[in-house]
């Protein structure tokens, strides 16, 4: 720990954007790194120096110690600040960058050492008199002594990678007879995960909720909690929505948590932003969790809520400063929530969607704060976390800020990749969150399997007008001149203009009417009148049967991708004769030209590779052997060797594999 | 800045009687046009069945969605083929300026749901007409063909003789540099042959579109061969076999997406620069309100001003020589952003008037103004005075600027058209780039009751001269007759359905008319095009 006067930060996205802006604001010369991704990244733009590490694995790029140091020895970057993930909790890197007499934004590599060893933290818990889960703490046992073990602990129990984090090498045992197995997977998980397959066995405990404490420690001995976090509304133990403070615990639970945390981080010696999970129990148990030696995704919660900037607070602290905050110092201030925005298809498992970001509309407003890592134009790489944006709203009381938060995630809008942010909305909107104090297991209780609902016709007749607005422009900017006023006429009243739109398997067949520049009378099953108010940079305000709504668009070539908010809708258009074409494709050969069929190599039933030569057809005194379109079995010989053939006359067909 | 200040009192009575005269006779005229449509839609199971859209869908798909369409010869053939309450006008065919990927085409659709598509009497007028606008106005013609033909039953020589016309036209836009695309959505046999045949690019529709020089039928009775339509002429043969047809479509839809392809892809708008769009005012007095101006009675004289204070920019004009020849009214204003003199008329042409006219159309010819002409006349004045003071000569001077001018004439009949008044004010003989009437026009050699005060004089003094009494019943009678003669043939209806205009519009409409009409002869000035000898001959 020493001044310095510029900063490398390791990592992408939101929070390298977060950090490089705290960064700036306290004078520091500020380098980013990235990965060819992430050539075109906004944290590329925000850094006063941006250093290339390598190609878009991780593994060659954000993990890789030496090119991130490299990185830091080339720009004469003093400190280095790791961000969350990638290799914040490394403690092998930070003790490289200490090697190197860089400064390390975090724990003494011995701290995150101890803490990343979910041993060694719970025997440090237990030491410190914090209350643990029952369970096994032995990185030597092998299965034969956990599964001995087990019965005593009760059940359901938790096998976890003591290496671990994350969710990884975790696994949930409701029944004894499954452990053997789920030891075995753990530890394959854990071994692939960490390089390290030391398990420990845990009681698990149902319907608790997640809490954990911001803990901030400084080298002159400060250790403040800065209250507790409630991030019990997870998904496959991701984090989903997170607040601070934690709505209905006691007095008593609040303190002994907060209680529990300073008695962790004074026993580890521990210097620098760090959380201390927990479970709460029903009854108001505590039990701890984990350490985290790093900044958390959901800081800004904290930050909400206490007022301080806890990156600013860990460049002082790294430069060797004191914190310069009390512990009595720090208030909490209303209610704040965090929703994390990701690229992710709920409907589709919650797979991730990458790709370009067509249009980006984040809203603004009274206690929003919306901390990005992508904007308009950018792209989503597939190799990367899902993470798009938080968006954190802090309110005098729970339900201003749960109503600040919803109604901002009500108007942020992005077309391109999926997002959850519909699935976002209608967490918010559950009366059993808006009550409070959910545990862990209630996300995916409740919403087991999320579906997205169908275009309706109104929407879909909003695409068809919006893409014939945009085909109007199209032919308006091709043509020699039209005077706007003469936009929409026709002497005779005019004549519908059609349109098809395929939203997943239903096809929407639209015909539509302009009247005057803006007004579109869209026909399907009904009619809609579609009134274009204004429309700039792809976003439209619009009239829908006098309706106001308001909607994001991108118009493909080939469709049209829309957001009325959260959500989000994707159209093709169906052009004429394509399908046919796709039809006739496929297996059929036919004669591609006038000729006589000198010799076919196949028969009926026969496999056939794509592009093996099936026949030769002479024409013209030439030979041309003719290939199969496709692989598959034929299924029909339909002209014989010998015959006379026309141009397009079919002579075989293949039935087609099955494409996997 | 001269804004006219309307004196019409646009909530008093006698608007109020114009308006609903004028609205009756939009409602007929609209009420004509869907009738056409609606005989046409009586066949759609019939298109339906055979995988095909009607015609109008088709003209919906072809056309750029929200740009402007202007109509054509709508009424062409009404009171031809019945009296007004059965007549179904249009030719059986749908013609009109249109947008095609952004170009400016003459599009022209074979109604195919009347009478099969088949040529009635008016329909080689008006495809002669249309064509000829295509020439003038350098536009790429793209025709949807689906045609029974000529009507054997109905076979007029001079139909045949004349219609050759059509493809020598074909032949000549070929030669000109003018593209010409033809769809076969269905039959285009004997002489329709020639339609694709004289194309640049023919799409055909697999199953249906089909061209032969005689069907099988026709084929039979000549040679005795048998045959089948699709052997002698589908578009599948076409594609592959005769090499008439570039595109093989699977139906309708796709036929128009390749012609709307087809028309992307001649990038024609290379050869015309894009032309701005400069910033105007919508009129002080809304062009809505022209319908409430003009009194339906021809006879009652109106303020041209009025009417052209409606259809300028900020209806605000220049007023030329405001004080001399009063009667005629000449105007320098623009229509969404274009300038245009303008020529009209408070009453009969007088000596004045006619010198007036002919020295305003030399300066708008030598500035190069496009020139509307509103016809609102009963004609050159007549009259031992006028006479005496030159009218023949004067007349015959604006005639003579009128049938010379260089610039585009744009016409449009608001009221009355008579005599040499309407030649000298641009008539349908002189050419006019664009000529469109109003409901309420009427237009002939004279009015009903000149004509047969005219004739009964002239029976009065041949009964004098024999010394016979006169049959004042039988005068009566003939007076009658003459009157109702003229009177049919001078209305709008009547004479849009002789083709003697390019159609009947809403009046409202008009400004938004003269615009379209504008930009259309300007772009059609601006633009390149590349002549060639012989046109591009199919090979």
């Amino acid at each position: 720990m020493r001044p310095f006067g510029s900063l490398l930060v390791a990592n992408r996205g939101e929070i390298a954007c977060r950090i490089l802006g705290a960064a700036r604001a306290e004078g520091l010369r500020t380098v980013a790194v990235f990965s060819d991704a992430d050539a075109d990244a906004p944290h590329v733009a925000l850094a006063d120096e941006a250093v290339r590490i390598g190609p878009a694995a991780p593994a060659e790029s954000y993990l890789d110690p030496e090119r991130i140091l490299a990185a830091a020895e080339a720009t004469g970057a003093e400190a280095i600040h790791p961000g969350y993930g990638f290799l914040s909790e490394n403690a092998a890197f930070a003790r490289a960058v200490a090697d190197r007499g860089l400064v390390f934004v975090g724990p003494s590599p011995e701290a995150i050492a101890l803490m990343g060893d979910k041993a060694a933290a719970r025997a440090l818990a237990e030491q410190a008199g914090v209350p643990v889960l029952p369970g096994v703490n032995d990185p030597q046992a092998d299965d034969a002594a956990l599964i001995a073990a087990a019965p005593d602990l009760g059940l359901p129990l938790m096998v976890k990678a003591a290496a671990g984090g994350g969710g990884r090498g975790m696994r949930r045992v409701d029944d004894l007879a499954a452990l053997p197995e789920a030891l075995a997977l753990a530890r394959g998980e854990a071994r692939a995960a960490f390089g390290d397959d030391a398990l420990i066995l845990e009681r698990a405990l149902d319907e608790a909720r997640h809490v954990e404490v911001q803990v901030l420690a400084d080298a002159h001995g400060t250790v403040l909690t800065l209250g507790e976090r409630d991030c019990s509304v997870q998904r496959r133990r991701q984090k989903v929505l997170e607040e601070a403070p934690a709505p209905g615990l006691s007095a008593a639970t609040r303190e002994a948590l907060a209680e529990a945390a300073r008695r962790l981080a004074v026993a580890g010696g521990y210097v620098n932003a760090g959380t201390a999970e927990f479970l709460v129990s029903p009854a108001g148990e505590i039990f701890f969790l984990e350490m985290n030696a790093r900044l958390q995704v959901e800081h800004p919660v904290t930050e909400a809520v206490t007022g301080l900037d806890l990156v600013a607070l860990q460049l002082r602290i790294a430069q060797g400063r004191p914190v310069g905050v009390r512990q009595e110092d720090v208030r909490l201030t209303g209610h704040a929530i965090e929703a994390r925005l990701c690229a992710e298809d709920p409907a589709a498992g919650f797979l991730p969607s990458a790709g370009p970001i067509r249009r980006w509309r984040m809203p603004e407003g009274d206690g929003l704060r919306i901390d990005a890592g992508y904007g308009e134009g950018g792209e989503v790489p597939a190799v990367y976390d899902s993470l798009l944006a938080k968006v954190i709203a802090h309110g005098a009381t729970r339900e201003e800020a749960l109503a600040r938060l919803s109604a901002a995630l009500r108007r942020a809008a992005v077309v391109g990749p999926r997002t959850n942010a519909a699935f976002l909305t209608e967490a918010l909107a559950h009366p059993e969150f808006a009550l409070g104090g959910v545990s862990t297991l209630w996300l995916e209780r409740t919403f087991d399997a999320p579906v997205e609902a169908a275009p309706t016709e109104t929407e879909a007749a909003v695409a068809a007008a919006l893409w014939l607005a945009g085909a109007q422009a199209e032919a308006l900017a091709a043509a020699v001149r039209v005077s706007p006023g003469l936009l929409g006429w026709a002497s005779d009243g005019g004549h519908a203009a059609r349109v098809s739109l395929r939203a997943g398997e239903q096809v929407w067949e639209a015909s539509a009417r302009a009247e005057g520049a803006d007004l579109w009378r869209v026909t399907m099953e009904g009619e809609t009148e579609v009134r274009i108010e204004a429309l700039e940079d792809g976003a439209a305000r619009l009239r829908v049967d006098g309706t106001r709504r308001e909607v994001v668009f991108f118009r493909r070539k080939d469709g049209l991708d829309l957001a009325f908010g959260p959500r989000q809708l994707g159209f093709s258009r169906v052009v004429p004769g394509a399908a046919a074409a796709e039809e006739t494709a496929g297996g059929r050969l036919t004669a591609p030209m006038h000729g006589r069929l000198t010799a076919l190599d196949v028969a009926e039933g026969d496999a056939v590779a794509k592009g093996a030569p099936v026949a030769v057809l002479e024409a013209m005194k030439m030979q041309h052997r003719l290939t199969a379109p496709v692989a598959g079995r034929v299924a029909r010989v339909a002209a014989a060797p010998g015959a006379q053939v026309a141009v397009g006359d079919l002579l075989l067909e293949i039935e087609e594999e099955e494409r996997a | 800045m001269t804004v006219w200040r309307s004196r019409i009192d646009e909530t008093g009575a006698e608007f109020a009687e114009n308006r609903a005269g004028m609205l009756e006779k939009i409602a007929e005229l609209r009420a004509l046009e869907a009738r056409a449509e609606a005989e046409s839609e009586k066949r759609r199971p019939r298109f339906e069945a055979r995988g095909q859209l009607t015609p109008r869908e088709r003209l919906g798909r072809l056309l750029d969605a929200g740009l402007p369409f202007l109509r054509l010869h709508s009424l062409a053939g009404y009171g031809i083929d019945g009296p007004p309450e059965k007549t179904v006008p249009g030719a059986s065919i749908l013609v009109g300026i249109g947008f095609v990927s952004g170009a400016r085409c003459l599009i022209w659709v074979d109604d195919s749901g009347i009478k099969a598509g088949a040529f009635g009497p008016k329909t080689l007028p008006v495809v002669l007409r249309i064509q000829e606008i295509a020439k003038r106005q350098k536009l790429p013609l793209i025709h949807l063909v689906e045609s029974a033909g000529a009507n054997l039953m109905e076979y007029q020589v001079e139909g045949w003789s004349e219609g050759g016309a059509l493809f020598r036209n074909l032949a000549q836009l070929s030669a000109q540099g003018v593209p010409v695309i033809s769809v076969l959505h269905g039959p285009s046999t004997a002489g329709g042959a020639y339609m694709p045949g004289l194309s640049d690019v023919v799409v055909g529709v697999r199953g249906n579109g089909m061209a032969a020089l005689a069907g099988a039928a026709l084929v039979a009775a000549a040679t005795g061969e048998q045959s089948d339509d699709r052997a002698l002429g589908g578009a599948e043969m076409h594609a592959e076999i005769s090499g008439l047809v570039e595109h093989l479509a699977d139906d309708d839809a796709h036929a128009i997406e390749i012609a709307r392809d087809c028309v992307a892809r001649l990038g024609w708008n290379r050869g015309a620069p894009a032309a701005p769009i400069p910033q105007f005012d919508e009129p002080l007095h809304p062009p809505e309100t022209l319908a409430g101006v003009v009194p339906m009675d021809p006879a009652t004289p109106y303020e041209a001003r009025e009417v052209v204070a409606r259809l300028v920019d900020g209806s605000d004009f220049e007023d030329f020589q405001p004080r001399f020849g009063v009667s005629t009214v000449c105007i320098r204003a623009s229509i969404h952003g274009q300038p245009v003199g303008m020529l009209a008329n408070n009453g009969p042409i007088d000596p004045a008037g006619a010198q007036k006219a002919a020295h305003f159309l030399q300066i708008c010819d030598q500035t190069d103004l496009p020139v509307v002409f509103l016809h609102n006349t009963t004609g050159y004045i007549v009259g031992a005075e006028s006479e005496r003071a030159g009218m023949i000569k004067h007349g015959a001077k604006m005639i003579q600027a009128v049938s010379n001018l260089r610039v585009p004439k744009i016409a449009l009949h608001v009221g009355a058209s008579y005599g040499a008044g309407n030649y000298g004010m641009c008539g349908w003989a002189y050419e006019p780039d664009f000529l469109f009437a109003w409901p309420n026009a009427r237009t002939g050699v004279m009015g009903g009751a000149q004509a047969a005060g005219t004739m009964s004089m002239v029976a009065r003094a041949g009964a004098k001269r024999a010394g016979r009494e006169v049959d004042e019943a039988a005068l009566a009678a003939q007076e009658a007759a003459i009157k109702n003669h003229f009177e049919a043939q001078a209305d709008a209806f009547a004479t849009s359905g002789r083709v003697l205009d390019h159609g009947v519009i809403d009046p409202r409409d008009s400004r938004r008319v003269l615009a379209f009409c504008l930009e259309t002869v300007a772009e059609a000035r601006s633009r390149t095009i590349r002549p060639n000898s012989f046109g591009v001959a199919r090979m």
